[in-house]
């Protein structure tokens, strides 16, 4: 496996531009792609999130009156897919994955550079081909889940549209998996060992491997229904024999796995996070590893707890609630692990850790109301409800988001080579953290009563409660400011960061701010001990030998 | 952490998180977080309910408790720039925390197992109709629970009252057999079992009352059933609960739930036969 380019070869390093217009090329750096697929991630998300603010606009009051019932249904489907798709999926797994990996396994690129550029490019016009659906002739409005019958009869166009774009969108994640896994495999470099590695390419390997097995067949899925919509076959539709359950089945085959796939790189990257600034090792490095695969192989057979209300046999209902309860156990371990690495270091409280901290707590309440959903008599009352849409925005945003803003106070430094402003940092975590548990903790209260999801309009008695929620809302855009402003005011004027700010041992650190195009100058040090924190420090420079 | 500081701190976390726990137990019992019960299936599911936002509780108040004393004990002070100890594992603590977990898991399954029998649902699914055996389409009917275990054992067909549901974009139909009743508005008498066959026109509906504690897809080309057994008269809404059209938050209905004389009454004056 030598494929990878090799930068130091002056004749490749010539085709590709440099400075900021690398960041607007088919650039095969992955430090570049890495970033290109955060920024471009990042604004996907304001879009996703100004979509959010209509929605929590139009359930300030009872009465559907913000915008027409079309378009709300358009509205929340685009919310959904554009959040998902196009900003934590491809966020934690393209852009820190990119990043990352190439320097935790000591290569100076991915194993497939083109192929991880075409990736990156698949994704930018697959989402204006999303969003530009609405104005040609309406988005797609039948949720992301895309259930049919409805999804074969809404309009033809936007659904079609945005299967395209979900294809391609999976054809660009399927790239990256086996990028991820061939690099992490066959790029290791000479003497690191498996178990040696930093845990977030562990998280990579199991989200790649959940990836490569679960996308094709959404694919596939996806297909049929296009058939059925342009060709009129009925794989899925009733009346033409065809059956809706299948459907259910086949799309939450891959649909579970794929919150693994947005909160199995932010386990990852907790885990790199925390060691640092709390100056201590991680915490049972074994016992995160099995636990990932743990979770990658439950992950893959628990797909019916969302189906709990539709057709399913009463043993399939059993199962699927055993399999989904035991998940709790590999996620578990890794929660105790994480506050056990807290326990007894000396944590420098910056917004890395605080956002961190932030999604221990957020993570842990939907992973309560995560083990009362699996149970299916707790579940027939909720399923579909306010409470669910509270469940998984505390695991997606509460989980992921965080960690992903988390992330960047972590990285920023060796993105750009400046420092983040703490303070505006800490003000952003304060912002986000109320805002996010004012806008969804009532919302648990909102299903148990008797509230559905994805509606416009509801019973009065709601009202109150949802206002609390959309003030939420507000705070949670209003907390986007600081943050923006703190990057771009840093990124140019931030005080200078030196290579290694957070005296950080993994070996991403061990090179300059941003690294140079090869990644390091002269070879790639051998880290054997990447959380080797409070050890002689002596010990230590043997261990990084270079 | 010899000195006195650490004790009292972690004393006061410990004082405060029990007492927040106490304060999740009394929530559990004294604060109404659902909605009025209004059918045999409705206790049962309260239960489980409390129990689960007990055990939640304790669980999600521990680990902030952690979280909090951790971030205010173990922070950097001023000036210092050393290392924390270096603990890289501990094989007996992490089996101890894979071991809580599962006990706790393995509880919660058996006992949701438990409460799911007693709701019914592991009861075999049928809809009382008498005609209905020479349906093929009966074959294959999935779907709900609350065919209340207790009283099946011993019930007759006339003692449970088949009503047909038809879904459609964007309203429920219901049919009562027996008078050949068709409304808009589901009527049942407090403390008879009914048993809905319901099936959708065009796209996946969801039937569900919330004081009911119950929910069904309605589903096109797949018959789902439901059994349910009033316990309290009042009027409840009917609310779809699976994304079905622009008019989604609209198609809702109510279900009336009538003493026996008066829900008779009801009947007598809409039966179209006479029975």
């Amino acid at each position: 496996m030598t494929i990878s380019l090799d930068p130091t070869n002056p004749s490749s390093k010539k085709l590709q531009p440099t400075g900021w217009l690398r960041y607007f090329s088919f650039s095969l750096d992955h430090k570049v792609i890495g970033l290109q697929y955060l920024i471009c991630g990042f604004i996907f998300y304001l879009i996703g999130g100004a979509l959010a603010g209509a929605i929590r606009i139009e359930l300030t009051s009872p009465l559907s009156d913000f915008m027409p019932r079309e378009v709300y249904n358009q509205v929340l489907t685009l919310h959904g897919t554009i959040m998902i798709f196009l900003w934590i999926v491809p966020v934690v797994n393209g852009a820190f994955g990119n990043y990352l990996i190439p320097f935790y396994v000591g290569a100076r690129d991915m194993a497939f550079p083109r192929l991880n550029a075409v990736a990156f490019w698949l994704i930018p016009p697959s989402g204006l081909m999303l969003i530009s659906s609405y104005f040609i002739n309406g988005a797609a409005q039948s949720g992301w889940t895309a259930y049919p019958p409805l999804s074969i009869t809404t309009p033809a166009a936007g659904q079609i549209i945005w299967i395209l774009s979900v294809l391609l969108l999976g054809g660009s994640s399927i790239f990256g998996g086996i990028n991820f896994i061939a690099t992490i495999l066959k790029l290791r470099r000479p003497g690191l060992k498996l178990m040696q590695l930093p845990m977030f390419c562990w998280a990579m390997l199991g989200t790649s491997l959940l990836v490569v097995i679960s996308t094709p067949v959404l694919a596939g899925t996806l297909i049929l229904l296009s058939f059925d919509i342009v060709a009129h076959t009925g794989f899925f539709n009733p009346n033409l024999g065809g059956n809706v359950i299948v459907y259910q089945h086949l799309f939450w085959f891959y649909s579970h796995p794929a919150v693994y796939i947005m909160v199995l790189p932010a386990f990852g990257l907790v885990s790199e996070i925390l060691p640092v600034h709390c100056r201590k090792p991680l915490f049972g490095y074994a016992t995160m590893v099995y636990s990932i695969m743990g979770i990658v192989v439950l992950g893959l057979i628990v797909w019916a707890h969302h189906m709990f209300t539709s057709g399913t046999p009463p043993w399939m209902r059993l199962f699927f609630t055993i399999a989904t309860s035991f998940i709790a156990v590999p996620t578990g371990i890794k929660f105790f692990n994480w506050v056990a690495t807290l326990w007894g270091g000396k944590i420098s409280l910056n917004s890395a850790i605080l956002f961190s901290c932030g999604f221990i707590v957020n993570f842990v309440l939907g992973g309560i109301t995560g083990v009362a959903l699996a149970q299916v008599p707790f579940d027939v009352h909720v399923h579909d409800t306010y409470f669910v849409v509270a469940h998984f925005h505390y695991i997606v945003y509460g989980g992921s988001v965080f960690v992903i803003f988390s992330s960047i106070y972590h990285w920023f430094p060796k993105f750009t080579g400046k420092m983040l402003n703490e303070n505006l940092g800490r003000f952003h975590f304060a912002l986000t953290f109320i805002g996010f548990n004012l806008c969804f903790a009532p919302q648990h209260w909102l299903g148990l009563n008797g509230m559905p999801r994805r509606v416009a309009e509801y019973d009065p008695q709601f009202e109150l409660v949802n206002q609390i929620s959309s003030m939420g809302a507000l705070l949670m855009a209003l907390s986007t400011l600081p943050f923006l402003f703190n990057v771009f005011q840093s990124a140019f004027q931030g005080k200078d960061a030196g290579d290694n700010p957070w005296k950080a041992l993994t070996p991403e650190w061990l090179t300059s701010s941003p690294p140079p195009v090869e990644n390091w100058k002269g070879e790639a040090p051998l880290v054997i001990e990447p959380y080797g924190y409070g050890k002689n420090n002596s010990q230590q420079e043997s261990k990084i030998t270079k | 952490m010899g000195s006195s500081v650490p004790k009292t701190s972690a004393i006061l976390t410990l004082i405060i998180s029990i007492s927040l726990a106490v304060l999740g137990v009394w929530i559990a019992y004294n604060i109404k977080m659902l909605p009025i019960e209004a059918s045999q299936n409705s206790p049962v599911y309260d239960e489980l309910f409390k129990v689960l936002f007990i055990i939640g509780t304790i669980l999600f108040i521990g680990m902030v408790a952690i979280v909090l004393y951790s971030l205010f004990q173990f922070r950097r002070r001023a000036g210092d720039e050393g290392d924390g100890i270096p603990l890289e594992g501990n094989i007996s603590l992490e089996i101890f925390w894979t071991a809580i977990p599962a006990i706790v898991i393995l509880f919660v399954g058996l006992y949701s197992y438990d409460i799911y029998d007693r709701m019914g649902g592991m009861s075999p699914l049928m809809h009382h109709e008498n005609s209905s055996n020479s349906n093929p389409l009966d074959q294959k009917i999935w779907g709900g629970i609350g065919s209340d275990s207790i009283e099946s054992s011993n019930t007759d067909n006339s003692m449970v009252l088949p009503i047909e549901l038809t879904a459609m974009q964007f309203a429920f139909i219901f049919h009562y057999p027996k008078g050949d009743i068709i409304t808009g508005e589901l009527h049942v008498p407090v403390g008879k079992k009914v048993s809905l066959k319901m099936e959708s026109k065009d796209v996946i509906h969801a039937f569900w009352v919330p004081q009911f504690r119950l929910k069904q897809d309605v589903i096109p080309g797949q018959p789902t059933v439901l059994n349910f057994t009033p316990t309290k008269a009042g009027t409840y809404p009917i609310v779809c609960a699976e994304l079905c059209g622009p008019y989604h938050g609209g198609m809702r209905s109510n279900v009336i739930v009538d003493e026996l004389n008066e829900y008779d009454n009801w009947f007598q004056q809409n039966a179209k036969e006479t029975i």
